[in-house]
Order: C-alpha cells, then sequence, then structure tokens
C-alpha cells in the first residue's frame, strides 16, 4: 500500500516511463511486452522464408536462374509432410542462402529474386 | 457369509482401492512437492463432509495386456461435499494410478459427476493431475474427452464450473480446464500446453522446458489461460473457497448475502491516492477497497492484462463485479488482452446474476500497428458487446478521464448503464484536449504569429470548457456528478433499488460475440 499520507499531486513518479496517446503523455507503468514489441516491417515478397521450421530437402533453382511465378523453388520436411515454396513472381533468383539438408526457421531468408 | 463377514470383505475392497497407486508412486507425488488426489479434496471440502463415488469402478482397456491390470478407482476421485457449508460436485486425476490418464471409464466417472452437478444445480470442480489420453485404450480415451467437453459446454453459464491445474495437464486434456469458468494454477506445479517440449523439438527442432512452455506463471502472466496463481496448493484451495463465497450456486440465484462490513478507511482513501491530474497514474484497486465491504477485493486475472482490473468485492454484503480501468499499467488503456479479460468477466457476471460496477479511467484504445494487426477491433468489441448484452444491474462511475471510443465501451449510458455516476474530476470528450485542440484550432495554431503560444491558449481553453462532467451531464449521459467520499453510499442505493430489474430482449438462439 502506498504512503496514504503523501498527497498524490506531489508524489514522486520517476520511477514510471510515459506513453504517448492523442499526443498526450500518460505516466504510467509499461510492462515488459509491450517494451519488447519489435518496429513493423512490411513483408517483402522477395525474400524467401520458410512458412513453418523444417529441413530443406531439395533446391530447385540456383543463382541467376530465370524463374516464373509459381515455379518451385524449394521443397522442405516439416511437420512429417513435405512442402513446396513457389516463387511468388517471375524474375531472377538473385542469391540462394542455404544448402539441401540444412535445418530452417522462420527467420532464416532462404533466397532473394530480383 | 454372515454380514459381519460380507462387512469385513467390503472394508478389505475398500482398503485395496483406497490406496491408490500404492506407497512407491504416493513418495514419488509428494517428492515433487504435490499432495495426492485424496489428500487435495479433503484439503479443498469441508472436514469430513467428501461422499466418494465410484470407487469399485475398473477400467475396461482390453488390449496391450491391459486387462491384466489392476487401476484403482481408474485413477480418478469422484464425489460430492461441501465448501462453506454449501454442497458441491468434485473430481481429482490420481496421478499415482497409470499417470492420471484418461482411458473410457476414468472418463464415465468424471461425466457422470458432471451431470450430478447439473442436475443437482451446484458447481462441479475438477482437479487436473493427468498425463494425458491412456493411449491402449485408443479411440475409447478420445471419446472420454470429448463427452466431457460437450458437458462443460452445456453446462457453462448454469452451473459453475472451477478447474485446478495441479500437475501435467497436455494435449486435449487442456480444453476442459479451457471451457470452464476458473482456472487454478500453482506454481512450479501446473503444466498445461497442447503439444508439450518434446514434439516441438522433434517436428520444429525449438527446444524448451516445461515450465517455460506452460508452466503456472506463463498461464497467469502471458496467456491468460489460467484465470488465478499460488505459490502452493494450500494457498489455492484457500482462493477457491474465497472464490465461491462471492458466486452463485447456479445461475438461478443471486450469490449469498454476508453480514454487511465498513471499508477500512483508515489504510484506504481515496484522496490519499487519486490525482486529479489525467496523466498522472495512481492503482485504482485502492480506490475498489475504499469503497468495499471490509477493503476485501478478489482479483480475477492479477497477472495478466493488468491495464485493466476485474474481480469481486462486497457493497453492504451484496456481492458484485468490479471492472475498472489500471491508470498504473500502459495508462489504463483498452488493448487486444484487457478487451479480452473484461469481456469475459463481464459475461461471467452476466450469467451469474453478479451487478457490475465500472470505475473508467481511460485514454482510449492502445495506438499501434501490433495492436491494429492483432485484431484489436474484433477484440474491442468484446467489451462493447458483453456490456451491451449484459442485463445484470450495471452501474458506472467515470472517475477522471473517459475519451472516445473508450468512454462508449466502458459502460456509458449508451449501452445501457442503469447508472452512470461522474466524480467532478471527470473529463468526458470525444479526445484528450491537446488531440482536441489541434484539431478543432488548426488554422487559428497555424495562422498565428505564435503557434505554440495558440496551441497552449487553445489547449487551455478547450480544457476549461469540455474537460469536465458538466457537458455529458447537460445532454443526461451522467445521471449524477458527485462527491468522491460518498460513492460508496451512491453505489449501495443504486443496487438495492435494481435488486428486482429485469431486462426483457428478443428472443434468439444465441448471439454471435466477436470471438
Amino acid at each position: 500500500m502506498e504512503d496514504i499520507e503523501q498527497k498524490p499531486e506531489e508524489k514522486d513518479y520517476s520511477m514510471y516511463q510515459d506513453i504517448n496517446i492523442d499526443n498526450i503523455l500518460y505516466t504510467t507503468i509499461i510492462p515488459k511486452k509491450n517494451q519488447e514489441k519489435k518496429p513493423y516491417k512490411p513483408k517483402d515478397p522477395r525474400e524467401i522464408y520458410v512458412f513453418i521450421p523444417g529441413t530443406i530437402l531439395t533446391i530447385y533453382v540456383k543463382k541467376k536462374d530465370k524463374v516464373k511465378k509459381g515455379d518451385k523453388l524449394i521443397s522442405f520436411q516439416a511437420m512429417k509432410m513435405n512442402n513446396l515454396l513457389l516463387s511468388p513472381m517471375d524474375g531472377v533468383i538473385e542469391n540462394v542462402f542455404v544448402k539441401e539438408g540444412e535445418n530452417s526457421n522462420k527467420t532464416q531468408m532462404l533466397m532473394k529474386i530480383k | 457369509m454372515s454380514v459381519k463377514q460380507k462387512t469385513i470383505d467390503l472394508r478389505k475392497r475398500m482398503q485395496e482401492a483406497l490406496q491408490g497407486g500404492g506407497s512407491k508412486a504416493i513418495e514419488k507425488q509428494k517428492a515433487t512437492g504435490k499432495l495426492t488426489a485424496r489428500e487435495r479434496i479433503i484439503a479443498l471440502l469441508d472436514p469430513n463432509s467428501f461422499f466418494e463415488y465410484d470407487l469399485f469402478v475398473e477400467h475396461s482397456g482390453k488390449d496391450f495386456d491391459m486387462d491384466k491390470k489392476y487401476l484403482p478407482g481408474d485413477g480418478v476421485l469422484t464425489g460430492t461435499g461441501t465448501v462453506n457449508g454449501h454442497p458441491i460436485c468434485i473430481y481429482a486425476q490420481d496421478f499415482t494410478v497409470a499417470g492420471g490418464s484418461l482411458g473410457y471409464m476414468h472418463a464415465k466417472k468424471i461425466t457422470k459427476i458432471m451431470d450430478h452437478a447439473m442436475k443437482l444445480k451446484v458447481p462441479i470442480i475438477g482437479i487436473n493431475d493427468s498425463g494425458g489420453a491412456r493411449i491402449q485404450e485408443g479411440v475409447n480415451s478420445l471419446a472420454g474427452y470429448g463427452e466431457i467437453f460437450y458437458r462443460n459446454t452445456l453446462a457453462s453459464g448454469v452451473i459453475p464450473q472451477i478447474s485446478v491445474i495441479l500437475g501435467p495437464c497436455a494435449g486435449g486434456a487442456v480444453y476442459s480446464p479451457a471451457l470452464t469458468d476458473f482456472v487454478f494454477v500453482v506454481d512450479k506445479i501446473s503444466k498445461m500446453f497442447i503439444t508439450g517440449p518434446e514434439v516441438i523439438k522433434t517436428v520444429l527442432g525449438e527446444e524448451i522446458s516445461m515450465e517455460e512452455l506452460g508452466g503456472a506463471r506463463v498461464q497467469a502472466e502471458l496467456t491468460g489461460n489460467a484465470h488465478f496463481f499460488a505459490e502452493s496448493e494450500e494457498e489455492c484451495f484457500e482462493q477457491i473457497k474465497k472464490l465461491v463465497s462471492f458466486i452463485p450456486w447456479n445461475n438461478t440465484k443471486k450469490a449469498e448475502a454476508f453480514p454487511k462490513k465498513s471499508p477500512k478507511t483508515k489504510s484506504y482513501k481515496i484522496e490519499g491516492v487519486f490525482p486529479t491530474n489525467p496523466q498522472l497514474p495512481y492503482d485504482v484497486r485502492s480506490i475498489i477497497k475504499a469503497i468495499s465491504d471490509d477493503s476485501d477485493f478478489l482479483e480475477v486475472h492479477e497477472k495478466w492484462a493488468a491495464n485493466i482490473v476485474v474481480g469481486f468485492a462486497r457493497l453492504n454484503g451484496q456481492s458484485v463485479g468490479f471492472v475498472a480501468n489500471q491508470p498504473l499499467v500502459l495508462a489504463g488503456v483498452l488493448d487486444v488482452d484487457s478487451s479480452d479479460k473484461a469481456g469475459r468477466f463481464i459475461r461471467y457476471c452476466d450469467a451469474f446474476n453478479i451487478p457490475l460496477v465500472t470505475f473508467v479511467d481511460l485514454p482510449g484504445y492502445l495506438p499501434g500497428i501490433d495492436q491494429e494487426h492483432a485484431g484489436v477491433i474484433r477484440h474491442g468489441a468484446k467489451v462493447l458487446y458483453a456490456y451491451s448484452e449484459a442485463t445484470v444491474p450495471k452501474i458506472t462511475v467515470i472517475l477522471r478521464k473517459a475519451y472516445g471510443g473508450g468512454y462508449i465501451a466502458m459502460c456509458s449510458n449508451h449501452l445501457r448503464a442503469d447508472f452512470v455516476f461522474a466524480w467532478p474530476t471527470a473529463e468526458i470528450a470525444v479526445m484528450g484536449p491537446e488531440g482536441a485542440a489541434n484539431i478543432i484550432f488548426r488554422n487559428e495554431i497555424l495562422n498565428a504569429e505564435n503557434p505554440e503560444e495558440m496551441r497552449k491558449k487553445k489547449i487551455a481553453e478547450y480544457k476549461k470548457k469540455f474537460a469536465n462532467p458538466y457537458v455529458a451531464a447537460a445532454y443526461g449521459y451522467v445521471d449524477a456528478v458527485i462527491d468522491p467520499s460518498e460513492t460508496r453510499h451512491f453505489l449501495i442505493h443504486a443496487l438495492d433499488i435494481s435488486k428486482d430489474k429485469q431486462e426483457i430482449r428478443p428472443y434468439k438462439k444465441h448471439g454471435i460475440p466477436p470471438f
């Protein structure tokens, strides 16, 4: 329980943080979850990631290959299933960052299309 | 055999069944800091009130040599008893018997006692401590879970359902607690997850401990799956006894009235904690305690979404559900989690005839890309839905700021609050003075010789005119502006005269709330 004798307007609020809502700064506690939030980054369709962590089985293309939308890029195994990653666009493979047999998680870029 | 011999035989059979998984398994259970299923029931119920059902039930497994095994009571204890002198149905899974695994007859015992609770219209308490489905019984074990979930759903809003997680509760098994009203967890003992660490590791290659994945703290702080967190099983049972003192025994009754008690006004004073400047924080729980009987407030979801406070207290002996924005955390905004938390609590109180008291002090909804992308529209709508739908007495007190959509959502006159009180410190407006002045006086500020000075002047002007409760009071959106020190008096008056409140709604099968 806080010290009740002290007037609330004169209390020491230095342990709190400020949050801006509609141009007003409010003194408050900002929970860890809210502090840790990462800045938003829109998804770039040219960057290819797995949608679920898994093991890379086959890489169908190499650097500088021309690809059409819907072409097979990579197959990988996850959840006991073979999954396919298809090219989201027409373009040229700028770079491939993984090898067959490697494990991949959702944060690792597999390849980039130009 | 004579009656005496038959009775001796009965005692022998009972003795055998009562030993559960045997002394070795019991020792193992104790070594992990856990009580046995029987000890738990005895600790929770009134002394000598437990009456056990189905002690002699045996499992029905036939495959994998299961027919040669004897599992006392098939790994679960069921029965009736009393808590605080009121009847209750209860079951407790016995981890010492085949890991508390759920087979067909195990499930049958649980569904039997659930059906009993529905017929008798009394609460059901389930103590979960189980390794999950009994794989040897195959699809029969899944059928067992399904029968339990179905009953959980039918009983929802009819009788109180309480789940206590005192061990592992994994896979499909966690959906029973998820369907019940309140989930209790104990630090280092409770573990809840759909897929465990081993599956996650083999399938996804990610490593995590059971505790980090679904321990008591995770469930109470991060996910909101658990409503009450305790350090020990004993503390957990005390929490349950306290909770059931605040809620009615079924949805046709009201919560038991207690002798009226005054708040502890020496420890809790409104003036002592409440800053009139709307930008400064305070703990809204102090205000709740300052006006509640004996300053006794039982908080639900204490550790999760702390920017809103929900829980039970009494006013003049009558149980009420409090919903209050918490300026101490995130300025008391509504966001995805706090809307979810409030919406659910409001619906609970409405289902069980517990009047709602709402304390309003919020700047609105939390701005941010993450909130928008997390669906704050549909989650935020839960608060509006729950308040509009509720027909129990609804009493609102606007303490300080009530801006924009947040004002509407927090049980405003427009969502049919029965009473809207405002403190003289209330500010009811479309947004805070700074934001509003910037928009309304944009041209004047831009064209001024000294725009900054003009901005300040216009903000002050706006504040003076609109940052008060009297504009809303002039339209009748606020029923009365009251002296904060008389809040308890007005709340008790409002509760007294709305005792027989009845509100009839058009017939529908059920609504479609935004979940």
